[in-house]
Formats: structure tokens, sequence, C-alpha cells
């Protein structure tokens, strides 16, 4: 446990210092803010050319969904952006360990692979939290101008940490295999992306592969959490998701051991 | 404290092994130097020593405890300075140490002290706040061994610690490396001869992943000549005195070389079983010469280094 916090410490600490962490916020913020805003206009625009038409035809019209036209895109851009910002996260994780040669230091300390993992994980995934946290000024702005539904906002945020969770337990993967970052970058935005485009890829299959293919589609199960559900079932892939990642990275280190690598 | 016993490694699919069958003790308390030349193997022995990979055969034991049965055990136990000190740059050097200590599972309570003691005894009080990446070379080796001491390890693994550094620095090192005998036991490794003798009351030398040789620095300079040497300076008739040393049971061998005033300079050999300093001690004197200076001459280092890894090649 000792070994964990000693690591999750170091890992925050390593990103606070650094100028990465805050470029890539800044970065990712000032995108989410520009695409918020565009979101916004579009609604707007939508809207005039919706209530000049009910004007103009007359009739009781529904009205336009701010949840649906704004908060949902809103959170489909997020996910998006968060597939090219957490691999840049990630990538310096176990690679940059490897080329300092500061990863003999931990494989010849008293701590478990377990802890450095989960140290490595958490550190990087309370960073993502953190920024994504930020963005809940969009939210409020959009409540102090508009009436959002706060249900499927809160899902959404949960879906979109869920997500991000399995973004970085993958991009941790990535790094263990190689101690070149650029590589290490290559891999986890590839095999994201692969992830990303699997409901697209599973149309053009049938039978079981199908259905193996629509399941891992890393973006199908947000659906619901913009929707305002949360379903154990989604819940439960992205966690399985993370863990799995994080045991394959296990895996990795330990097999330095019968590999008889140097 | 540490027994090795066969240690065998392969390397990927290589057939060559990286060591053979090496087998040494290190006991409690003592400082044994681990010689060879770069690619002997020394850096591979150490690693597996410290838990970093497992052998391909054989064992290693520390302080009883298996490296591949209790590798935690062993890894509490150890203090591990790698070839290239594991540094991180942007941690300043208390933060590191402090890092090093939590991993290394230094109880809490000792960890403030223990990082206070070290840094005084590696002389880093004045740059404790300062980035690591900004410290000289010869300060970056000082917090690697600050880093391998924080955590009280009985044993002390240091792999080529003066590597880089200026002549001032190596001399600093070595006393503090010598400070430590007996109260931890250290393997030292180095391609560089004069630190073994300087600091090593024992030596294994390796080549090509063997191990060639074990022996105090002085053995070893006997015994590869399979002779004793002892340097005689008297003062009398040199013939004379040559011709009593000559008398002297067990003495194969003696030479004169040189005079000045009355004073001459002999360089006898004996066989490495008997101690012949008494006898000839007490010949010279009883044969009414006066007896300067006497004692043993020990071949250095660098020659039976030489010497063993070109025998070896051969």
């Amino acid at each position: 446990m000792r070994g964990f916090f000693a690591v999750f410490k170091k890992e925050l600490h390593s990103y606070l210092t650094s100028p990465i962490a805050y470029v890539l916020a800044a970065v990712f913020l000032v995108l989410m803010g520009f695409l918020f805003r565009n979101l916004v206009m579009q609604f707007n625009a939508f809207c005039l050319t919706y209530f000049s038409q009910a004007a103009r035809f007359g009739g009781q019209l529904p009205e336009l969904n701010l949840n649906r036209i704004v908060v949902e895109s809103f959170f489909g851009l997020l996910g998006f952006i968060s597939l090219f910002m957490i691999p840049m996260l990630t990538m310096r994780l176990y690679a940059e360990e490897k080329k300092l040669g500061t990863f003999e230091l931990l494989t010849t300390s008293p701590i478990s692979n377990l802890q450095t993992i989960l140290g490595k994980f958490s550190a990087c995934f309370v960073l993502y939290a953190g920024t994504v946290g930020l963005t809940l000024v969009m939210m409020g702005l959009l409540d102090a101008y508009g009436e959002p539904d706060w249900g499927p906002i809160v899902s959404s945020y949960l879906g979109v940490l869920l997500l991000g969770a399995s973004f970085v337990a993958i991009g941790i993967l990535a790094s263990s295999l190689t101690e070149n970052q650029i590589v290490a970058v290559a891999i986890s935005f590839g095999a994201l992306l692969l992830f990303w485009l699997m409901g697209w890829a599973s149309q053009f299959a049938s039978g079981g592969l199908r259905k193996v293919m629509e399941y891992l589609s890393i973006i199908d199960h947000m659906e619901d959490f913009y929707k305002g559900v949360i379903d154990t079932k989604d819940v439960l892939f992205y966690l399985s998701f993370t863990f799995f990642s994080l045991f394959l990275t296990a895996v990795v280190l330990e097999s330095r051991k019968w590999r008889g690598v140097r | 404290m540490i027994e090795v016993e066969g240690l065998t490694k392969y390397y990927g699919r290589s057939p060559v092994p990286a060591i053979e069958d090496v087998t040494f003790r290190v006991e409690k308390g003592e400082i044994l130097g681990f010689l060879g030349p770069n690619g002997a193997g020394k850096t591979t022995t150490m690693r597996i020593i410290t838990g970093y990979f497992p052998p391909s055969k054989g064992t290693a034991r520390v302080a009883g405890y298996d490296v591949m049965e209790d590798p935690m055990e062993v890894k509490r136990r150890v203090g591990y300075l790698p070839e290239h000190p594991p540094l991180y740059n942007d941690m300043t050097v208390e933060g590191f140490l402090d890092f090093v200590a939590d991993i290394r599972g230094l109880e809490r309570s000792r960890k403030k002290l223990r990082v206070g003691k070290v840094a005084e005894r590696c002389g880093l009080d004045d740059v404790m706040d300062v980035r690591i990446g900004k410290l000289s070379k010869g300060y970056r080796q000082r917090v690697g061994i600050a880093q391998a001491l924080v955590h009280d390890p009985e044993v002390l693994i240091l792999d080529e610690p003066t590597i880089g550094l200026d002549p001032k620095q190596v001399v600093e090192v070595r006393n503090l490396i010598k400070g430590l005998a007996g109260e931890r036991t250290v393997i030292l490794s180095t391609h560089i001869l004069p630190e073994v003798s300087m600091t090593c009351g024992r030596v294994v030398i390796i080549n090509k992943g063997r191990v060639v040789a074990e022996d105090t620095p002085e053995n070893l300079t006997a015994r590869l000549r399979g002779v004793r040497t002892i340097f005689v300076e008297a003062r009398g008739p040199a013939d004379a005195i040559e011709k009593v040393l000559r008398e002297v049971p067990d003495v194969k061998d003696v030479r004169n070389e040189g005079s000045e005033d009355g004073t001459h300079r002999f360089v006898v050999e004996s066989t490495l079983e008997k101690d012949v300093r008494a006898q000839l001690a007490s010949s010279i004197v009883s044969g009414g010469f006066q007896l300067l200076e006497l004692r043993p001459v020990g071949m250095s280092l660098e020659d039976i280094f030489l010497q063993l890894t070109t025998e070896e090649g051969a």
C-alpha cells in the first residue's frame, strides 16, 4: 500500500512539475471551449430557424432539446479529444523509466509490479479527471443561460471518466512495451482508434464475430450514459477493459523474467 | 551473508552464457571486490543477486533468503547502485531520497532521520533542494550511493561506483565505501584495479562470465607468482650478506638490487608456504650486519589482472 502511494505521489508530482500536463490540459480545455462555443452557437441558429418556421406555419411545436443538441455532442467530442490527449499523458509512464534506468530501481525494490502499475494509473487518471472536471465551468454557463437536464450531464461525466480510465490503461500497457515514448504513443493511439472504430467495422461482419465486435466497440457503450442511463453492463465493460489492460501490463512486466532480456 | 552458487545466465536465445557457473560467498561485514574487464558478467551477476532478473541456473541467497523464492525479503535487505545511477531528473534530492525510502520499505518513523543521516554522510546537505537534473556528475553519483544506503540495508551492491568521477571524487567515494566495512556487507564491481586493492578485503576476478580467481589482494599476488617476495636493505659487505641470506632455509633466490654508500638492497624470493622474514632478520643480525629495512613486496594487481585475463583468453 505504501509503495502504491509513493509511486502515485511521485507520478503526480512529476506531471505537475513538468510542462506536459499544463500544456495538454490547456490545449484540451481551449479545444473543448471552442467546441462548446460552436455547439451553443449552432443551437442558437437552430432555435432561430425553428421558431421562425413555427411562426410562419403556425401550430404548436415541441421545444428543442438542449441536452440532445449541445450536451450529447459535447461529451461525444470530449471523448474523441481524450483519444488524442491520453496517449500523450501515458507515453512516459514506463518508457521513460526504462530509458532512464530507474526501472531497475523499481524492480529491485520490495514493491510489487501491481503497486507501481496502480500508482501510475491512479496518478494519470486523477490528472485526467481533474482536467475533465474543469469543463464543469461550461456546463455551469449552460445552466446559467438555459435549462439543461442535469441527470444526463452527471451520467455523461461518469461515462467519460470510465472511458478515460480505459484509455489510460491502454496507454500504460503500450508504454510498458517499449522504452521509446514515440513508439508508446503510436501503439496506444493505434489501439484506441481501432477500438473506437470497432462499431463501424462490426456492420460488415456477421454472426458471432459481429456480436464480439459490437461489444468491443468502445464508444457504443457511451450512448446510454449520454442519455442519462447508467447501465451496469456498460460500467462493467469499461471497468473490465481497464483491469484487463492493467493485467496485461503486469504480464508484460513479469515476462521480462522468463524472456531473459537484458 | 551472500551465497552465490553455480549461477548461469543466458540472455534470450543466445547460446553463449553471459555468466557460467559463478560461485562465491561474502561474509558479513566484508567488502568484496568484483573485478573484471567490461562485459565480463559483473553487472549480470549483480542484477541476479538484487532480483532484477532470475538466473538460468544456480541459486543466490542473501541473508539466508533465496532471491527466487523470497525476492521481497532479499530486496528489503539490499541497497543497490546500478551502473547508471537510477535518478529522476525532475525530483529534488530530498524528494528522491524520500521516495526511495518509501518504496524500499523503511519504517516511516525513521525516514526523516535516515534521509538526513545519509545526506550528511554522502555530502549532499547543500543540494537537498536542488533538482537532480541540475546536479554535476559527481553529485549524481553521490545521490546514487545515498539512495542505496537510505533504507539502512545490510547488504550493499555497488556497480562501478567510481566510474566517471574526477580523481578527488573517486577518493571521496572510496573513503565512503571503506567506512562502510564492518557494519555492512558490500559487493563492489570495478574494472579499475587500484580500487580493489584500496577498498576491498577480498577479490573475485571474473572474465568472460567465469570466476578465474578469488582471494585477498595480497594472496592473489603471491599465489600467482608461486613465490613470496621480500625486500631487504642492510649495511655491510654485499657478498657476505648475500651468502648469509642464501643460507636461510626455504629461500629460493636472492638478487642484489644495487648499493649506495655501503647500503645494499636485496630481493629475496622464498616458497609461498613459509614465512622466512623472522629467519632473514635474525641471520643478518647474528652475522654482524646492520638490518635497515625488511618488507614483503606484493605484485601489483594490475599485473595479476593482465596475466589472469590474458591466460584465460589464450
